[in-house]
């Protein structure tokens, strides 16, 4: 008997001493959900690997509040009710303490009343202005929205005194979504739409609608899409000898595009996040010494850095200084403190959250940009 | 409207020749073995890619897409040969879901091979337009079309004037009463086989400058080249080249002239109507069923 009573005693203090060592050593758990595979991949696997990047640097400086991060990655492969399932996943089983994610907006959208109804704080990666508005208490975003990029097209054209313009989009939830805020914003800013052309996003061929926006009394086009169709469009348009000025969207803000459209994309503008042409800014500019040693170190590890990449910085620069000024990772504390990030500089900008902004970007944030020599140049 | 109408007319032929060089392959394989062959867009795909990858490291474009040719040949022969050759006597419907799961893999290694980018090659002859009245093509329209000319002039000489060929037609009409004959009929399986791959890979080259390529482009093209072969009446190369081009110019003037949002749904419902008024495909061979 009374061996009993002395084993329970040592049994009890040793799981009590064991359970508290594990709870100081325990790492802060940090869920994501990206679109590693499938066809926005562009998107997922550059966010992915800078999430990684940043975590195992930070791991390696020490941590966050003496605790290492865990970073738990589940791919979506860009099915929305695979992210559902996943996000599930990371709140019931993994007991996560924040979520960074979501690459497209059609996964995002899709987890916001889960993240909601459990209350962790959550980042998303994705473009969509309807991620944050109207604001949802847990839920915030990093990347520029596509109203914003409307909004950047439209000043320049004001600019230049164009007000007639032709839109051609694809058929994806991005472009849609573009096409959405183009022709929302258009009144606003003096536009009138004179041609509104789609496109497949895996058509080879745009000479059709093209020749129709030739026919029309546009003063410049506007393509919003991403992937390999913007470039045929911007090879079409030369094609055809339409001498009009081409807009694309931040979406194809990457060397690929002119890699791909070539000669052709010669004099196009779009508006891009401030990473693309970091080299070009001046030195005064406080983003620069981020943007470049956020290139830096990805480049040295995983070959060109994209903007897709540096929504994930941001995000994950946002949390730990969240997690840090909150002292713990007590969702509520964490959220609020997410909220009141201000003036902290991201390669989007400088994000300055508040409880009405869950973004917290000035449309100053994105760049218009213009291709030159094969290369971006800013032009404002 | 003319003027444009020139344009759409100009777009619909230079696409629809795209669509014909790829559903010029699907032909081949099923005048072999009643198969259609769904990785014959992913044979597409690994031509174009591997010529892309072989220019990109510095080797002239002749040489580029000679060697990405066979190389895209022995694929095809290795897919016969490991995937086809050891389903031998399973019905037909397996095999078509063999030829999908092959298209899955292929598509797998072309994404380990090359990564998730799109990948462009250089125009055979520059990027300057070509003007034909009002409306524009590019030079590299031109090598399309050129070259679907001269494949399925080929291929149509191939299997009629040749032995070798009438072989391989004898094969599809009737397996049995071939081997009888003394027609080795797994060589002439291989033959189909590594014949269309070559036929996918030229194709995938010279339309890689005007489409680009990537690890998933092959779906779409077999898709739509598999519609092209199927309005022209499956098995005739001469009807898929047809096909392709009717395909292409329904969806330049549905899109031109209805709605571009509609442009595939018009292409789709072209080639309802024509299964439905004529199953066999507007040139294929009319099937009578003994009883």
């Amino acid at each position: 008997m009374q061996g009993t009573w002395w084993r329970t005693i040592l049994a009890a203090s040793l799981l009590l001493t064991g359970s508290h060592l594990a709870n100081a050593a325990d790492p802060i758990k940090i869920g994501t959900f990206l679109t590693v595979t499938g066809s926005a991949s562009f998107l997922g696997d550059p966010e992915l690997k800078t999430l990684q990047m940043v975590i195992e640097d930070l791991n390696a400086k020490g941590g966050l509040l003496d605790r290492k991060i865990q970073l738990i990655h589940y791919d979506t492969g860009g099915n929305a009710k695979e992210a559902v399932n996943f996000v599930k996943r990371l709140i019931k089983s993994d007991n996560v303490d924040l979520i960074i994610g979501g690459s497209t907006t059609g996964d995002t959208i899709a987890v916001i009343p889960d993240v909601e109804k459990e209350g962790v704080p959550f980042i998303s990666l994705a473009g969509a202005v309807d991620i944050v508005e109207p604001v949802k208490k847990w839920v915030f975003k990093t990347p520029h929205t596509d109203r914003m990029a409307a909004a950047k097209i439209y000043e320049d054209l004001g600019k230049r005194g164009l007000t007639k313009v032709a839109l051609i989009t694809g058929d994806g939830g991005f472009d849609k979504s573009g096409r959405e805020q183009l022709l929302k914003l258009a009144p606003q800013y003096g536009m009138t739409i004179v041609a509104d052309e789609s496109y497949g996003n895996k058509d080879t061929d745009m000479t059709t609608q093209l020749a129709k926006v030739r026919g029309s009394e546009a003063q410049a086009i506007i393509n919003f899409g991403f992937g390999q169709a913007p470039a045929i469009v911007t090879r079409n348009i030369k094609q055809l000898g339409i001498a009009l000025p081409l807009y694309q969207s931040h979406g194809v803000a990457s060397k690929t595009f002119i890699d791909l459209a070539g000669g052709a994309a010669e004099g196009v503008r779009l508006p891009a996040a401030a990473l693309v042409i970091a080299e070009q800014l001046p030195d005064a500019d406080p983003q620069k010494p981020v943007l470049l040693a956020y290139k830096k170190d990805y480049e040295a590890k995983y070959g060109p850095v994209s903007t897709f990449g540096g929504h994930a910085y941001d995000g994950a620069m946002i949390a730990i200084e969240a997690i840090r000024r909150a002292g713990s990772v007590d969702k509520a504390r964490v959220r609020d403190e997410i909220e009141r990030t201000k003036g902290l500089i991201g390669t989007a900008g400088v994000f300055n959250m508040t409880h009405e902004d869950h973004m917290g970007l000035a449309l100053d944030a994105f760049k218009m940009v213009e291709v030159r020599n094969g290369g971006w140049i800013i032009v404002e | 409207m003319p003027e444009q109408l020139f344009q759409f007319l100009v777009t619909g032929v230079t696409v629809g020749s795209l669509y014909a060089l790829v559903g010029l392959g699907f032909a081949l394989i099923y005048n072999a073995s009643d198969v259609v062959n769904f990785a014959q867009g992913e044979f597409v795909m690994l031509g174009a890619m591997t010529a892309i990858g072989l220019v990109t490291a510095g080797w002239p474009l002749v040489l580029a897409a000679i060697v990405a040719t066979l190389l895209t040949v022995l694929v095809g022969l290795l897919l016969e040969r490991f995937a086809i050759e050891p389903a031998w006597g399973a019905s037909v419907v397996a095999t078509i879901i063999i030829t999908i799961g092959a298209a899955i893999f292929l598509r797998g290694v072309a994404l380990l091979l090359w990564g998730k980018d799109f990948h462009a090659l250089p125009s055979f002859s520059g990027d300057a337009p070509i003007h034909l009245g009002s409306a524009t093509l590019l030079p590299q329209s031109l090598w399309v079309l050129g070259g679907a000319v001269l494949l399925v002039t080929w291929v149509h000489l191939f299997l009629n004037h040749t032995l070798m060929g009438k072989a391989l037609l004898a094969c599809s009409f009737n397996r049995a009463a071939a081997q009888l004959v003394g027609i080795n009929v797994k060589v002439m399986l291989r033959l189909a086989y590594g014949l269309s791959a070559g036929l996918g890979a030229i194709a995938g080259i010279l339309i890689a400058p005007i489409t680009f390529s990537s690890y998933e482009a092959g779906i779409m093209l077999g898709l739509k080249g598999f519609s092209a072969a199927i309005i022209g009446g499956i098995g005739n190369p001469m009807g898929a080249v047809a096909g392709g081009l009717l395909l292409g110019v329904m969806e330049a003037l549905g899109a031109g002239f209805i709605s571009s949002g509609y442009k595939d749904a018009i292409a789709f419902l072209f080639v309802l109507m024509v299964l439905f008024f004529e199953p066999t495909g507007l040139f294929g061979h009319k099937v009578a069923e003994r009883v």
